[in-house]
This record gives structure tokens, sequence and C-alpha cells, in this order.
């Protein structure tokens, strides 16, 4: 199995510390960092989509019958969708 | 034998460098490094030298457009000097980091202020820690020679870091001097086609100058600072593959007349042959003196150092730039740091001399050598002498 970067020795260092393996970014959840998580109440929302345009780690995704939510792998819980939300349907909760 | 031309250093050095196929610039101008790069703009211009030519509006864009056009694996060469090398100081770090085997020029000059155009080596000196190989000129020949030294170095597998040619502004850089031009043929033999070992390829996608995390941060450094190490082996080489193109032998340590010598000088850069000068009036007179002097500047060729120095009882080292408030400048610093523990315990004599332009002549270091057989004989401890200014 592939060592994780982590683990690498200096002498394991690719060249230059070029990244090379494509789309590396999404092995790193940064979901972990969240005090916070947000939550949509249905009831109010429009599906107008604010929350998917403005969530700054683009991992807001909208289900089959058009509501959003966030993908947890990568939500940072910033609040960013919760403030710009037009009808104020996004709520961040406390992690525990 | 090659031709020989009298021409200015600068358009040598430029010269070597458009015969190198270089194949992107970017450049600043700055006294007195401009006719270097004014000398490039007129190859590219005249279509002689198939190249990018990128004039930018500050040498901190000058080396950061050298990075990126080295990134796609260009062959690249920009030059500097002073306040035009400490504005690129950020990027010099970045370079060295991302293995960028840039070549760059400095003809070294005094910084600012006041304000002074003339020759030191404070410019390199606060350099000194950016992880870029650095070399030092002592006249036009040498500058032109060192060229392609310089990119077969920087662009070895082994190496890949970017490299300095360092040469005294205006004492040697406006010089017109006799000069050995190499044919295009031995510069073709000598350094082969760059072959980047990384590259910024769309087909190809990859990520450089990446967020280093304290995780894997000192991994990086830990590998660079031990490739640079390494690279003297590489340097050695090559000056030996030199020898085989141009005949001239030069090594990371040279010595001139040192051998049975009770006293040696260390210095950098173009005062060398001032020195010599001194040195062969002295031993006309019968006294044994001489040079060592360390031509590769980073990495630091110790043991070559150590080695060349032998058993001679007294040394006394030239620094052409302050550490101020240090204890000791920085030429002087490093022989010490090298010298302790090694088993070698010399008399270290510290000079300061030519800052910011004061000239320094032949019956000075007649005089320095004249304190250090002195010493030799009384083994006092001098303090660092400031010769030549006013107190």
């Amino acid at each position: 199995m592939e060592k994780h970067p982590f683990e690498l020795t200096w002498k394991e260092i690719p060249l230059g510390f070029v990244q090379t393996d494509y789309m590396s970014c999404l092995k790193n959840h940064t979901g972990s960092w969240r005090s916070e998580r947000p939550i949509w109440d249905e009831s109010h929302c429009i599906k107008c989509g604010v929350c998917y345009i403005f969530c700054p780690e683009a991992c807001i995704e909208q289900d089959e019958k058009g509501y959003f939510h966030a993908n947890l792998d990568y939500c940072k819980g910033c609040g960013v969708c919760a403030q710009e939300c037009w009808t104020g349907c996004i709520s961040l909760k406390p992690e525990e | 034998m090659a031709k020989r031309k009298g021409i200015e250093s600068s358009i040598a050095l430029a010269d070597s460098a458009a015969m190198c196929r270089i194949e992107a610039i970017s450049a600043y101008p700055i006294t007195p490094q401009t006719h270097i790069v004014e000398h490039l703009s007129e190859w590219v211009n005249d279509g002689e030298l198939e190249a990018e030519f990128l004039p930018v509006e500050s040498e901190h864009s000058a080396i950061s457009a050298a990075c990126g056009m080295s990134a796609v694996g260009a062959r690249t060469f920009t030059a500097t000097s002073s306040q035009g090398l400490a504005l690129m100081h950020e990027i010099l770090f970045l370079t060295a980091s991302l293995r960028l085997p840039i070549v760059m020029a400095v003809a070294n000059r005094a910084l600012a202020g006041p304000i002074s155009i003339w020759n030191d080596h404070s410019d390199i000196m606060a350099e000194r820690d950016i992880g870029w190989v650095q070399i030092f000129a002592e006249n036009g020949q040498e500058c032109f020679d060192l060229v392609p030294l310089c990119f077969k170095v920087a662009e070895d597998k082994r190496v890949h870091l970017p490299m300095i040619l360092n040469f005294d502004g205006f004492i040697v850089s406006h010089m017109i001097e006799p000069i050995e031009y190499w044919e295009q043929a031995q510069f073709d033999n000598y350094l082969p086609a760059y072959d980047p070992q990384i590259k910024l390829d769309i087909r190809n996608p990859s990520m450089m100058g990446a967020v280093g995390v304290p995780e894997i941060y000192y991994e990086v450094k830990m590998g660079q600072h031990q490739v640079l190490l390494d690279s003297k082996v590489v340097v050695k080489e090559a000056l030996e593959a030199l020898e085989k193109q141009c005949g001239r032998r030069y090594e990371v340590v040279e010595s001139y007349r040192a051998d049975d010598a009770d006293v040696v000088m260390v210095l950098l850069g173009s005062l060398v042959e001032t020195c010599m000068t001194a040195v062969d009036n002295l031993r006309a007179k019968g006294l044994k003196v001489g040079i060592v002097r360390p031509r590769l500047w980073r990495p630091f060729p110790t043991e070559e150092f150590i080695e060349s120095l032998g058993d001679i009882p007294v040394l006394g080292v030239c620094d052409r730039s302050y550490t101020f408030g240090g204890a000791h400048h920085p030429l002087a610093s490093e022989i010490k740091s090298v010298l302790y523990g090694s088993g070698k315990a010399p008399k270290i004599c510290e000079y300061m001399i030519g800052i910011g332009g004061r000239d320094i002549r032949v019956e000075e270091f007649e005089q320095m050598f004249m304190q250090l057989l002195e010493v030799k004989e009384n083994g006092k401890d001098l303090p660092i002498q400031y010769v030549g200014v006013r107190s």
C-alpha cells in the first residue's frame, strides 16, 4: 500500500515537492475541522441554490428532490451558507 | 587555439549565456548588470537567439517570471545586482525549494544606504542562505567559462537547483579584457539539451508550490539541504569536464603559491588578482606568502578548504561586507566555523576591505601580508582590521 504523505522520510519527498497525485486534495477530509454543521429546514427552502453557489469548499450537493445538503467529509462548518441563505432556512448545530 | 577578442566582460557573459542556447530570459535592468540583459535582448531582437525575452516591471517579477518559464521546462537565465537581488529575496527561496535550475548572473554591488552603485559583496552575503548553488568568477574569462558550468550543474539530475554566478560589479562587469571565446560546438558538446525532471504539462497534471504542513515541511527542507551539500560532487565533475573543453582548470578551492607558505590570505572575487600581484612582489623578496580561496561558496567546500590549508599557521580572511552586530563578518565567520573542531587551529586575522567600491591597492595587500608574518612571529591576536577607514 502506498505511504501516506506524512509517513514519507526526507529521502522520499518528490523532487521539488511537486504533487503529481491528481485530485489528491480529495483525500484530505477537511470535515474533521468542523465544530458546527449546517442543517437545512426544508419547509422554508425555496431551492434557489444560493448556498450551493457561495460554499467556499464547493461541498454542497443537490438531491433528487431539489434540496441541498453539505458533504460532511469536506464541510468545515464555516457558516457562509447560513449567512447567505435568502430564507434563513439554514442553521448551525454544534458538533458533539 | 580559440580566438581571443577584446570585449567587455558583461557582453562576453551574455554571449556565453546565448551560446548555452537559453530559451527564456526575464530581466529588469539594474546597474552594473544592465549590459548583460541589454545585450541578450539584442540577440533575441536580431533573430540570432530563439528565446522568449520577457521585460518585466521589477526584479521581484523578473525572478517570478523566470520561475514560471523554468517550470514549463525552458532553460532560463536572468541577471541582477544589489537592490534587485534584495527585491528578489522571497522568491529566491522558492526557486530553490521548487528545484528550478535557473541560472542567474549577479554583478556584486553594495546595498543601500547610503545609495551606492559600487562594488562589494553585501548583496550576495545577504542571500547566503537561499539554497542556491553559488560560485565566484574573478575576471571576464571566468565569467564566460562559468556560465555553461552553471547550467551543467543546475540541470544535472542529481542537483536540479538554481545557481548564481557572482562577479564584481564594474571591476569585472565593465572591464574590457581579452577573452577567449568557445566555439558553438564546444558549448554543445559540454552542455546537453535540458531534460527537466519536473515540468508543468497539461497532459500530465501536477501542482508546484503546495502547502507544507508541519507534518511534512521539515522533511522537504532536509532533502533540500542534503541535495545542496551533495551538489559539490557534481560541481567538481563539471569543472573537470570544463577543463577538457576549454583547457582551463578551475577548482572548488584554489590555491596560489600556498604550498610552502607561512601565511595565506583567504578572499573572494576579483580582488584575488590584486592580491596575487602582492604575493608575487613579496615572493620576489623571499617572503613565503600565498592565497587559498574558495571559488565555490555554496555549498561550502569544507573538506577541500581544510585540506588546502595544510599546516599553514596564519590566515588572513578578507571580508567585503558587514555582518552588523555580529562577532565576525560573513567570510571570517564561515572560515572560523569550518576550522573549529577540524583539528587545525591556525591564527586567523580578519580584514574588512573594499566596502562600497573603496579602492584597495597592491601595497595594502602587501602591508596586510607583512602584518600576518608579524603575527606568525609574535603569536599575538589582532582585532578585526578595518583597512583604509578614516578614524
